[in-house]
């Protein structure tokens, strides 16, 4: 199967210039050659920590930031080659969600506006159609119609982040790019957003690309899953595989560390040592290597290559055995 | 208008504004005189009697003169701060959502006309072109276009980086809706209140101007040039100086406490 | 520390070409030949071209550029076209007017501005708050001519306690003094008004820290709190607004100058203006330009000092 959406080395470097009299220009690379797949109709999670680099690539997807090198095709057209009117149109065809509720919607407008104005920009539908259209809309994530006459700051966390979904569907986007939809959720309403964005996800066979630092979250909404530690990708495949048999050390360690509602699993004790490193200035050989338990001297010396034994893969140089 | 209440300097500056306004609208009604009209029988009456605010040195009725002069002065005042709202807020917002080195350099050129002392570079275009009324719109409203520029683009900064901004840019909006449509509305506030700040500076501008006699050419009656006049007449007839002193004096106290109740109003830092 | 400064200084150079090339271009855009606006219409067409050569109008552009950039940045600013005497010699003359007003001013300023602004900010939205802010926004809505003349009119030929003519004596102490009292408080009260103002807001920012909440807490005196902590606030808003207005402020004393006759800079621009001496228009331009440009770089760097929070790396 074609996938919709195909991501390859995909890297975005900021650099800062910073010092007198002799400048110093240091270079984060906040993602450093990322490489995925996300099928029609697919949830694809991308978990790690913060700084890890997930939510720039998810929004070097979208050309929000602009990439530095790699290649993003979405359902077989160059996302990086398009200008103009062609980078808008690829554009429509994605949908984002934000983290935060409060930022995402203009304070100044109406959410019927915001969410009208979409539609009108596009020319889909303009007037008391566009009106209509955003009702329907406010309907579809679970608010009245009504509520499109009412200002941001009426609504709860909760229901401004059905808003900002309801905006991301307004252009009938195949696929929504969502940046920690969840996390800034009191944890009952979290479980109420996941329910609307899977029925979502099967009324109109939406794929996802899901940024997530919850675990216990992608393990509920995705079926596919990568995990990424200082802007590179060091596991990837089916949720259930990777969290439940990780090949990566990294991977068991962020595993251990995010609390499982089971009393009869309890005691088990994360293994983390040590910082995250920053990603201005990651370790020479395998980024994990400082804080890997099973870390030998290849480790500290080269970056562990890509291997991919049945449909997941994994960049390590001693994986845990299955 | 409760909110504005809930201000009383701002509306005591309001009421004073709104009162020059009336005065400078319906002065070809509320003038008991021709304001250029001479009268050498009567040159430099005291006030009282006949001439309300007494007369200068050609006899021209100074009550009447003042009110005319309000137009100039309001005139100068809001043409010259509406053209650098409009030509430096756009630079500024530009700049600002643009970015990078573009900004740079733009904002570079900010400070070059920064570090020109206002009164002087006004006093020095006037000289140059000729004192006429554009020239002078043209010499106030150059020192202004800088103070909007970055009034206009520190706001942008932070708001090009709000998430409901990028989601715009997710949607397919062009630029110039996310900066006009999104970004300006939320800036306007600011913008409007620096902007009654700076046309008390403004004005004060203007008059200085006219004073040192640089203003709009004479017989036409400025309440600079009324200075002027009084200046030069100060042995004998100081009400020459003191009306039109107390008028740009209560303009510009006017448009101050507009502009200053307003900033309290309108800034979330102050009211804790 | 000495990086910063030195960065700050390197900082200030395009800038100042900047300033330069706007001002040669702004005399250059005058219509007209400058030459015939000085020595009028009826001119010989010989006289035009020998005072065209001797202005150097009639190189070509980018040499009087260039010729103007190197001259400036060796601190020549040309001769008057009217005396024929350099502008510097013309400047260094009066400058010690222009300084006794200057400071005077300052010290006017400071000495009601901080108590009043201190005031202001320990009785917040009482009394004396509200009278201080009223207070201020008169004084900075006052153009210092209007106020320049009412003062006159009052102490100088009211009451004529003081000189309505300012031509000091710069030998005599005294009369230099006695000269500066009316012009030093005229510009002094603007001042006053932005200081206060600026102190208060600085002194409600640091009374609502948490140290200063905490200090209140032990129990020390709300005065000793206040002095203590703002007279080293009170550094900032003096430097804040020296540094920001300083345009307003050469501005506001030229105005004074010419109201109260005084010899400075002020009255030099004016004669220029009258004479239509195009090059002391220049100079003192590019002069009054340099000076904003260098008290910038000053109070960034005072700022440096008084406040460790100013990054200096």
């Amino acid at each position: 199967m074609t996938p919709l959406l195909d991501v390859a080395g995909l890297a975005k470097h900021f650099t800062q210039t910073k010092g007198f009299p002799r400048p110093i220009t240091t270079t984060v690379r906040a993602v450093d050659g990322v490489s995925f797949q996300v099928a029609p109709g697919e949830a694809f999670g991308l978990v790690g920590e913060s700084g890890c680099g997930k939510s720039t690539a998810a929004r070097a997807l979208l050309r929000l930031v602009e990439p530095d090198a790699g290649t993003v095709h979405f359902a077989g057209a160059d996302m990086r080659a398009a200008r103009g009117a062609a980078l808008v149109a690829l554009r429509r065809r994605m949908g984002i969600v934000f983290q935060d509720p409060y930022s995402s919607l203009n304070p100044r407008r109406r959410v019927g506006r915001t969410l009208a104005e979409p539609l009108e920009v596009h020319g889909l539908a303009r007037g008391a159609a566009a009106r209509e259209a955003a009702g329907a809309l406010l309907e579809e994530v679970g608010l009245p119609a009504a509520a499109g006459s009412r200002y941001p700051h009426e609504f709860s966390g909760g229901q401004r982040q059905r808003i900002g979904i309801a905006r991301a569907l307004a252009l009938e986007p195949e696929l929504i790019v969502a940046d920690e939809p969840v996390s800034a959720l009191d944890v009952s309403v979290q479980a109420q957003v996941l329910v609307l964005l899977r029925a979502l996800q099967e009324r109109r066979g939406l794929a996802f690309v899901f940024v997530s630092h919850d675990l216990a979250v992608v393990r509920w909404f995705c079926s596919r899953v990568a995990v990424m530690y200082l802007g590179r990708i060091v596991e990837q495949g089916p949720v259930s595989q990777v969290f439940s048999r990780p090949r990566h050390p990294y991977t068991q360690v962020l595993r251990d560390a995010s609390p499982v509602p089971d009393p009869a699993r309890r005691g088990v004790m994360p293994r983390v040592v040590g910082e995250i490193p920053s990603a201005a200035n990651p370790p020479p050989g395998c980024h994990f290597h400082p804080r890997c338990p099973r870390a030998t001297e290849v480790c500290r010396v080269e970056y562990p290559g890509w291997t991919d034994p049945d449909g997941r893969g994994f960049a390590c140089h001693h994986p845990i055995e299955r | 208008m409760k909110r504005l209440l809930a201000y009383p300097i701002a509306s005591i500056g309001a009421l004073l504004c709104l009162l020059i306004v009336l005065g400078a609208a319906f002065a070809p009604w509320l003038a008991p005189f021709d304001p250029v009209d001479q009268n050498i029988i009567d040159r430099l009456s005291p006030p009282g009697g006949e001439y309300v605010f007494g007369t200068d040195a050609f006899g021209r009725d100074v009550l009447s003169r003042i009110l005319w002069g309000a137009r100039i002065s309001l005139v100068v005042a809001v043409t010259s701060i509406a053209a650098a709202i409009l030509v430096g807020g756009a630079i500024g917002m530009v700049s600002g959502y643009v970015g990078g080195r573009t900004d740079a350099l733009i904002m570079q050129a900010m400070d070059v006309l920064l570090s020109f002392p206002s009164l002087i570079l006004g006093l020095i275009v006037v000289a140059l072109l000729g004192p006429a009324l554009p020239n002078l719109v043209f010499a106030i409203a150059l020192t202004a276009v800088a103070p909007f520029a970055r009034i206009a683009r520190a706001p942008v900064l932070s708001l090009k980086e709000r998430a409901y901004v990028e989601a715009g840019r997710a949607l397919g909006f062009s630029h110039a809706r996310l900066l006009f449509v999104h970004i300006l509305p939320n800036i306007l506030a600011e913008i409007l209140v620096m902007g009654s700040l700076w046309m008390a500076t403004a004005v004060r501008t203007e008059a200085s101007l006219s004073f040192i006699g640089l203003g709009v050419a004479p017989p036409t009656p400025t309440w600079g040039g009324m200075m002027r006049d009084g200046f030069e007449n100060i042995l004998d007839a100081p009400w020459l100086s003191i009306w039109p002193g107390l008028a740009i004096l209560a303009l510009v106290l006017g448009l101050n406490m507009v502009g200053d109740g307003l900033r309290d109003a309108t800034d979330p830092k102050l009211t804790q | 520390m000495i990086f910063y400064i030195l960065r700050r200084m390197l900082a200030a150079i395009p800038t100042l070409l900047a300033v330069l090339t706007l001002v040669f271009i702004l005399v250059r855009i005058v219509p007209g030949d400058p030459a015939i606006a000085i020595l009028g219409d009826r001119a010989t067409p010989d006289a035009v071209a020998a005072l065209r050569t001797r202005l150097g109008l009639d190189r070509p552009l980018l040499v009087q550029y260039v010729t103007f950039l190197g001259a400036s940045l060796t601190g020549d600013f040309g001769r008057s076209m009217v005396t024929n005497r350099p502008i510097m010699a013309e400047v260094a003359a009066v400058l010690p007017h222009t300084v006794d007003l200057t400071l005077a001013a300052m010290l006017v300023g400071i000495a009601v501005g901080v108590p009043a602004g201190v005031a202001a900010a320990r009785h917040r939205n009482r009394f004396i708050d509200v009278a201080a802010r009223l207070l201020s926004l008169v004084g900075l809505s006052f153009p210092v001519f209007v106020s320049g003349i009412f003062l006159l009119l009052v102490f100088g030929l009211h009451w004529r306690i003081f000189p309505v003519i300012g031509n000091a004596d710069l030998n005599d102490p005294l009369d230099r003094l006695y000269k500066l009292v009316l012009p030093a408080i005229t510009l002094g009260l603007v001042m006053a008004a932005y200081i206060t103002r600026v102190t208060r807001s600085a002194m409600l920012q640091v009374l609502g820290e948490d140290y200063m909440r905490t200090a209140r807490a032990k129990g020390v005196p709300a005065r000793t709190i206040v002095w203590r902590h703002g007279l080293r606030t009170a550094a900032l808003p003096v430097v804040t607004v020296v540094g920001l207005y300083v345009g307003i402020l050469i501005g506001n004393s030229v105005l004074t100058e010419i109201v109260f006759n005084r010899p400075g800079l002020g009255k030099i621009i004016v004669g220029a203006l009258g004479q239509r001496d195009y090059t002391m228009l220049q100079g003192l331009m590019v002069i009054y330009c340099f000076l904003i440009v260098i008290v910038n770089l000053i109070t960034d760097l005072t700022y440096g000092f008084i406040d460790p929070r100013v990054k200096t790396a």
